[in-house]
């Protein structure tokens, strides 16, 4: 399931066969992956896909059960200090300190980093001009969306090579997360390699390269265009005055292989490809659903996503 | 260096910012300074007892009016022969009812004794101890003055009690030091564990440790400002012992505040180790407050004389810091005494920062969980 890209030597992230439990729980399962230099690599996932103890072992948070993982060369048990002066982080939760003001974090933690803020200014400019008009506010009295574009000034403060964001944009509203998404296309333009995590299937096209993730093990890897491409399966989505009913009926329908609830559709696969839109449409009509609405609809990284769980389990 | 200071300033806006912290820090010490001192007041002043005089002569009514004039006591009723006593208790504004026998005078300079009673309300069994060895000391001391001076009787062994180091018997004399131990280690122990966990609990430790700083930075930054405010605490509390209270310091003030400086490195560590072992706020809040401020009020001698103990808590008392602090600061304000009567305990002291900072070391995880 690993596709050689042939850049094995611009190699920026690599981690390979790592497995990590908890006290009873096994959070990732011999999970391998290469992030290039300059990358965008998105990890999707739900809650628990482990995500975050990934993430965690590679900023030398967390230590292995088994496997390696290196980040610019550097092996993240034996070179931790090393690490820990070029990476950017950005924690799930929101931690910056909420009784400092804007620019008290930020100066903050450019001390930690042992630069200033002049210094590195050129490289946050963008991000910081938005919220610098409200630097002598608390940072616990910012709106969700200016908290991420906090902790992301904060975390590239001392010029990462390497920005590792946790879910940075969940609990953010659409604009602010269009916005968050924009401003990484921005630093991935300046160099830096980012790996970014997020439960939003629609952020995965945004990426470079995504790994999907479950359950602690990585589904699959690749471009979100070759993923989506790699669907083959006739996909309809469908619609009804009750979704509730439309959703039984049709998985009680012998000739449906899946059906799942896809914001206002449902996403329908037959059981072959053979099976057409009228034979949905003529089923559901005897079984009394109005204002139904059948048609062809192109494959998004949540279909791929959805059809992957399914072979798995 | 640049990070420490950092850190530093970082620190004292936590602590300026928060008004809770604040009033801990500045508030409580002196608050609870006065209300041990002033109010919950063990000394006995003001008593009001009752006299049942049966025999009206002169040696009675001096007797009377030096036991009212000692400050101790006031005159409350003037019983008849006949009185219900218990009555009088029973009405509770009365501690103890002084009886004198009929012919008292005469029947002292006769035969050298008479009769008096002391009844004493004994529901509160130590005030009624203490009101009925102040009202037969002060009976004692006048009849022997001056009645029995003329007199000469044999073999008559006089105790003569002198409370040396704290001559009025002040309770305050206890409870200065007992309370900058208490509030040294509240603030030096339950101050320090709970800001550390709270980075913890707020996920702020995981970016602190993600970065570049290392642990001896982060703890040294978190304890430094601690340090000084206990310092400034310890100044402030000894200072209103002094002046308000009237607390003697005998011996070297230099010395006193050396020690009071180890015991706060003391508490501090052992702030760490508390915040080393605790996942979030509440817990180090609930460790601190049960492990250390319970048995700094308990066992270390504050309140409780440590040799009264049944013998299992004789022991544990030696593993309390506080109950070696309390004798070092009573010896070096109350007895003047220096550092070759107090060696042992600050060696103790010592031995106690040594080992809390080598566990914290132990523990101090540089990852997570």
């Amino acid at each position: 399931m690993f596709r050689d890209t042939g850049y094995k030597y611009a190699a920026m992230i690599t981690i390979q066969h790592i497995s990590k439990a908890y006290k009873n729980v096994q959070a990732i399962t011999d999970i391998s992956l290469e992030v290039q230099k300059g990358e965008l690599f998105g990890l999707i996932g739900p809650d628990g896909a482990g995500k975050t103890t990934l993430m965690r072992i590679l900023m030398t948070l967390l230590i292995q059960d088994k496997g390696t993982a290196t980040m610019n060369g550097f092996d993240v048990i034996k070179d931790y200090k090393k690490i820990r002066n070029m990476v950017g982080y950005m924690p799930g939760r929101f931690s910056l300190y909420q009784d400092l003001t804007v620019e008290e974090n930020l100066n903050f933690f450019a001390t930690v980093f042992k630069t200033t803020v002049a210094e590195n200014y050129e490289l946050i400019r963008d991000i910081y001009i938005q919220i610098e008009p409200f630097k002598n506010r608390l940072a616990g009295k910012l709106s969700g969306g200016m908290k991420q574009k906090l902790a992301l000034s904060c975390a590239l403060i001392h010029k990462p090579e390497i920005l590792i964001l946790d879910e940075p944009t969940t609990g953010v509203d659409a604009v602010s997360r269009k916005e968050f998404w924009e401003m990484l296309k921005n630093l991935q333009q300046k160099g830096i390699t980012i790996l970014v995590s997020t439960p939003y299937m629609d952020e995965a096209t945004l990426c470079n390269r995504v790994a999907l993730m479950q359950k602690g093990k990585v589904l699959d890897i690749d471009t979100p265009r070759n993923l989506v491409e790699g669907y083959t399966r006739k996909l309809y989505a469908i619609r009804s005055n009750d979704m509730h009913r439309l959703i039984l009926d049709l998985r009680s329908y012998e000739k449906t292989d899946s059906a799942y609830a896809f914001g206002q559709y449902l996403h329908v696969t037959g059981k072959d490809d053979e099976v057409e839109a009228t034979e949905f449409e003529n089923y559901l009509l005897k079984k009394d659903h109005h204002e139904l609405q059948v048609f062809d609809i192109a494959p998004t990284i949540e279909d791929v996503f959805m059809e992957l769980l399914r072979e798995v389990e | 260096m640049k990070q420490f200071i950092g850190f530093l300033k970082k620190e004292f806006l936590h602590i300026f910012r928060d008004p809770r912290t604040m009033m801990i820090i500045f508030l409580l010490p002196i608050v609870q300074l006065l209300l041990f001192g002033k109010v919950i007041n063990t000394d006995i002043q003001n008593s009001r007892i009752a006299i049942l005089d049966q025999s009206h002569d002169n040696t009675t009514r001096e007797i009377t009016s030096k036991l009212v004039s000692s400050g101790y006591f006031v005159l409350g009723d003037e019983l008849m022969p006949g009185d219900d006593v218990e009555d009088v208790f029973r009405k509770g504004k009365v501690k103890m009812v002084v009886t004198f026998g009929p012919e008292f005078e005469k029947s002292l300079e006769r035969d050298g004794k008479a009769d008096v009673q002391l009844l004493a309300d004994a529901s509160d069994p130590n005030t009624a101890r203490i009101l009925t060895n102040y009202a037969s000391g002060i009976i004692n001391d006048y009849v022997k003055k001056e009645k029995l001076q003329n007199l000469q009787l044999p073999n008559q062994i006089n105790t003569e009690v002198r409370m040396l180091y704290n001559e009025g018997l002040k309770s305050v004399y206890m409870f200065v030091p007992g309370i900058m131990a208490m509030i040294l280690m509240l603030i030096s122990a339950m101050m320090t564990s709970i800001s550390i966990s709270k980075e913890k609990e707020l996920g702020t430790m995981e970016v602190l440790l993600a970065s570049p700083l290392k642990p001896i930075q982060i703890v040294l930054g978190k304890v430094t400002p601690y340090l000084l405010l206990s310092f400034i605490n310890a100044l402030t509390i000894i200072l209103i012992g002094v002046f308000i209270f009237g607390v003697p310091i005998k011996g070297s003030f230099v010395f006193l505040m050396a020690e009071s400086f180890l015991f706060i490195m003391m508490a501090l560590s052992l702030g760490i180790l508390i915040s080393t072992i605790a996942p979030n706020q509440m817990v180090a809040m609930f460790i601190s407050v049960l492990a250390l401020m319970l048995p700094t009020i308990l066992l270390s001698g504050f309140m409780f004389p440590i040799e009264n103990m049944p013998l299992p808590l004789r022991i544990l008392s030696h593993a309390m810091p506080p109950r070696w602090f309390i004798v070092i600061i009573k010896n070096i304000m109350l007895k003047g005494t220096g550092i070759l009567f107090v060696w042992k305990e600050t060696l103790i002291l010592m031995f106690m920062t040594f080992v809390f900072i080598a566990l914290s070391i132990k523990n101090f995880k540089i990852r997570l969980e």
